[in-house]
């Protein structure tokens, strides 16, 4: 009997969020202004789900990890120059809007897509994974659609910790308010798991890791078929910046109290 | 392949990989060789034309480590003639690279001290009086002379304006889709192997430490990557190059002695700013004599501004931030740049003394390539063409010795390597422009007429070298006689120190220089700069890269220029008397490590600057 875990990681990409974006309007609709040009990072959210993966895997022999990424050839390839050397994965690459202002179901539909064509995933063992926010201006629901296309029936948002458990079940420690967390029993896969940040450290960068992925990453590339979104009705009303971040004033000799004052002012107003 | 996962247990013992070829720091010299090279990987059938040593029956294994979080990170407001480029790329589409845009207008000028703050020498102020009294004659509203031509050897009109960052992504994404060779970035190297006065590969840095370099969790020894060839391209302040250098010592009669630090803005313009993409204007007078600059405009409203702080530059307050400030702020300049936005920032070290501090291009297993490898040619003001034309002639020369099957000894490179270099135009100019700066230690209107001795007579006539020696030893009391009594220096720096300020700011205003009226838009705080010029990067678990080697040496040094200079601010005033290094601001641009007033031996001074990851990582750059 196979034994281990099937993981496919849903991984976006998103412009550097330590950069500085600026919406504007563009033919095809809401854009980033120079966005081929911004640097490209993995989600961070998708980040953590994806190193968490990475660690369940490595702890349940027989386990294999895919990432399924949707977004702009070069940049996926730009961003896979960066993860690859962290953790083993096997990449799915589907070559196709990445900008965050797409339909999330019409979203879902290539990704769910995607994963089905995964030659020998068996869906028994199958996790998915995925973050349960996101860096990117999507709405955040693309996980759940996923897993509804998928038939995946336990579907946890919000995940700090999953614990395998003798008998094959998962214990599951979900966010919820207050800085607690809502603990749940699953009897193991196919689940769908969103996850928070979860508990562990970026991994360290291996170059036997990297060597490794890159004979399956590159080629994954250059089949990733060109697609594009269905049709949606989708329409955006108004697209706005978030709001300003950075106020430079200059002010000698305030005191400390001053400075706070000043400061709650400043949020009181914003 | 599947990717079955191993268990994640990192290895405490150091482990080892061997490849054919590695390569050190992802610039565009590495560009350059990895470009040629690749596009002879192949045979006409599409199978490798080169099998491996290092894994039989396997092809050729090319691996590249950059120390920055991704590969477009680099730091140049860049025109350049591109004739090496456009060698590699003979049908080169510049609308394919963004913010790339051919030459369209080119012009040199002299740029008077609006604020007459500037230290000036009788000579300058003699020439500034005078085109002051011709002013309503020539038209100078501007506090400008734009010069009625610009010497051929200058001149830059059948170039391009690039974005070094932008190109060298451009070139990253046709190399790595290949398949055929890697390059990571956010992989510092922290040494060459050297074994038998041989490199037999590289060390990658530690990870897994704390700021001491002591071993935390999740330890990861660097991992030695073994290689037949090791390509040096990590620049004028990398470890490996310096650490070669260190090794096998320079050349008879080479020594690094002149350097710089570049820093710069991209500004987005205002929409009537009237720049034209295209327009190159060089400068020289302002904001100090010694200080050139530059402003490139790109396409997209983007234009580079900056400027070059030579080491030749005698001041002990030599900071750049607030000149560059100042220098966007010239009227001149200002015309088109109000009303703009800060959009990137960066610094970097250039490596000035040119072919008089080329090291040994080759030996037994390495070979050097880049600004590294003294290839920057300080007459012409140009460095990026040159590597990237150093790292085509290295990959012919491998080319060659693969197909002869023959091994990468020092000997085979410098019959294939070094002979190509020493009979290109490389070389020629490179001649042609060694002695060129030899009078600026001695005066810049002095250094100014020896570059046009050297650049009009090709390099035949050029003013007698004056060594600098030591060119950071200059104290406050001696820079700013005249103008600060000592009295007065004594008070500011307690102030400093007392208020954790930069001493150079009290300095620049005693002086006269008026204080920067911030806009938070482009006008913003050297912090700001940090934040709002792309991300400064520094992923834990690596230690400190900036060592001060000896404590008691700093203790008793006053000037502390490592603080002044640094570029992030990142090095403060510490307790009792030695800097402190913050990681997580340092841009890496090395100026610490020239900027040290103490001497050491075999060492430039008192700061270690070892490999580390991360740094500034902005596209536009």
């Amino acid at each position: 009997m196979a034994t281990g875990y099937h993981i496919v990681v849903c991984g976006g990409i998103v412009p550097d969020p330590l950069q500085t974006l600026e919406p504007i309007e563009t033919p095809a609709g809401p854009g980033l202004k120079n966005e081929m040009l911004l640097p490209a990072v993995l989600d961070p959210w998708s980040g953590h789900a994806l190193y968490e993966a990475a660690n369940l895997a490595a702890h349940s022999p027989g386990s294999k990890v895919w990432l399924v990424s949707l977004g702009a050839k070069a940049k996926l390839q730009q961003v896979m120059m960066t993860i690859a050397q962290k953790v083993s994965f096997e990449l799915i690459a589907i070559d196709g809007p990445g900008s965050g202002f797409t339909d999330a179901h019409a979203a879902a539909e290539l990704l769910a897509a995607a994963i089905q064509s995964i030659a020998d995933l068996d869906r028994t063992r199958l996790l998915l994974f995925g973050g349960w926010e996101s860096a990117s201006r999507g709405a955040g629901v693309t996980l759940q659609l996923i897993g509804a296309r998928l038939g995946i029936q336990d579907q946890f948002l919000g995940v700090d910790q999953l614990t395998s458990q003798p008998d094959g079940s998962f214990e599951i420690l979900e966010r919820i308010e207050g800085g607690r967390h809502q603990v749940s029993l699953c009897q193991g896969p196919p689940a769908l798991l969103g996850w928070a940040t979860g508990n562990l450290p970026e991994p360290r960068n291996n170059p036997q890791v990297g060597m490794a992925n890159m004979r399956t990453v590159m080629p994954a590339l250059q089949r990733a078929k060109t697609s594009t979104l269905a049709q949606s009705a989708l329409r955006y009303q108004t697209v706005r910046p978030p709001q300003q971040q950075r106020h430079t004033r200059v002010v000698k000799d305030l005191t400390a109290e001053g400075v706070a004052q000043e400061i709650v002012e400043w949020i009181a107003t914003d | 392949m599947s990717a079955e996962v191993p268990d994640s247990t990192l290895p405490s013992e150091r482990q080892q990989m061997d490849v054919d070829i590695a390569c050190v720091g992802f610039g565009p010299a590495m560009g350059g060789f990895l470009t040629t090279l690749l596009r002879k990987m192949l045979n006409p059938d599409g199978t490798p034309r080169f099998e491996s040593h290092s894994i039989p029956g396997a092809p050729l294994q090319v691996i590249c480590y950059e120390r920055a979080e991704g590969l477009g990170f680099g730091v140049s407001g860049a025109v350049t003639r591109g004739r090496g480029i456009r060698s590699s790329f003979p049908d080169l589409d510049l609308s394919q690279i963004p913010m790339a845009v051919p030459v369209k207008k080119e012009e040199l000028i002299y740029l008077l001290d609006p604020s007459r703050a500037s230290r000036r020498s009788l000579a300058l102020r003699t020439i500034d009086r005078l085109i002051r009294a011709f002013g309503p004659l020539l038209r100078l509203p501007l506090q400008a002379l734009e010069l009625p031509f610009i010497p051929g050897f200058l001149n830059k009109h059948d170039g391009f304006v690039l974005s070094l960052g932008q190109f060298n992504q451009w070139v990253a994404e046709q190399l790595t889709s290949s398949g055929l060779l890697q390059i990571w970035p956010g992989t510092p190297v922290s040494q060459p192997l050297i074994e038998d006065q041989a490199v037999v590969g590289i060390r990658l840095a530690d990870q897994g430490t704390d700021l001491s370099g002591s071993p935390e969790t999740g330890f990861l020894p660097g991992m030695d990557i073994r290689a037949a060839l090791t390509v040096v391209g990590d620049g004028p302040v990398g470890a490996v190059g310096r650490g070669i250098d260190s090794h096998f010592g320079l050349p008879k009669g080479h020594e690094h002695s002149e350097w710089a630090l570049g820093m710069k803005m991209v500004i987005e313009l205002r929409e009537d700013s009237g720049l034209e993409p295209g327009t190159v204007l060089h400068t020289l007078g302002f904001p100090e004599p010694e200080i050139f600059g530059f402003l490139y405009a790109h396409t997209n409203r983007l234009a580079s501004v900056g400027i070059f702080i030579p080491s030749w530059f005698r001041s002990p307050v030599r900071t750049a931030y607030r000149y560059l400030q100042h220098f966007v702020m010239h009227p001149y300049l200002w015309r088109y740049l109000k009303g703009g936005t800060l959009k990137s920032w960066g610094a970097k070290s250039l490596q000035e003394s040119g072919r008089l501090a080329e090291p040994y291009l080759a030996g037994n297993g390495f070979a050097r390539i880049g600004e590294g490898s003294g290839s920057t040619n300080v007459l012409r003001g140009s460095g990026i063409d040159e590597a990237w034309t150093t790292g085509t002639q290295l990959a012919e020369a491998v080319v060659e010795l693969l197909e002869q099957n023959q091994p990468f000894t020092q000997h085979n490179l410098e019959n294939t390597y070094v002979r190509r270099r020493r009979a290109s135009w490389l070389e020629q100019e490179s001649l042609t422009a060694a002695h060129s700066r030899n009078g600026f230690q001695k005066g810049v209107v002095r250094g100014l007429l020896g570059m046009a001795l050297a650049g009009f007579t090709k390099g035949h006539l050029a003013l007698p070298r004056h060594r600098s020696s030591n060119q950071n030893n200059s104290s406050l009391e001696d820079a700013f006689a005249g103008r600060i009594s000592a009295e007065d220096l004594k008070r500011m720096k307690t102030e400093a120190a007392s208020r954790g300020l930069p001493l150079h700011d009290l300095i620049m205003n005693r002086c006269g220089w008026p204080e920067i009226p911030y806009d938070g838009k482009l006008l913003v705080s050297h912090q700001d700069a940090l934040l709002m010029g792309g991300s400064v990067q520094a992923p834990p678990g690596y230690a400190n890269h900036v060592v001060f080697v000896r404590p008691e040496v700093c203790r008793e040094c006053e000037a502390k220029l490592c603080v002044e200079m640094c570029s992030g601010q990142a090095i403060t005033r510490g307790d009792e008397g030695v800097p402190q290094f913050d990681r997580e601001k340092c841009i890496f641009c090395g100026a610490c490590l020239w900027n040290c007033s103490a001497p050491a031996e075999g060492a430039p001074g008192n700061v270690d600057f070892r490999a580390g990851a991360g740094g500034l990582h902005s596209a536009l750059n």
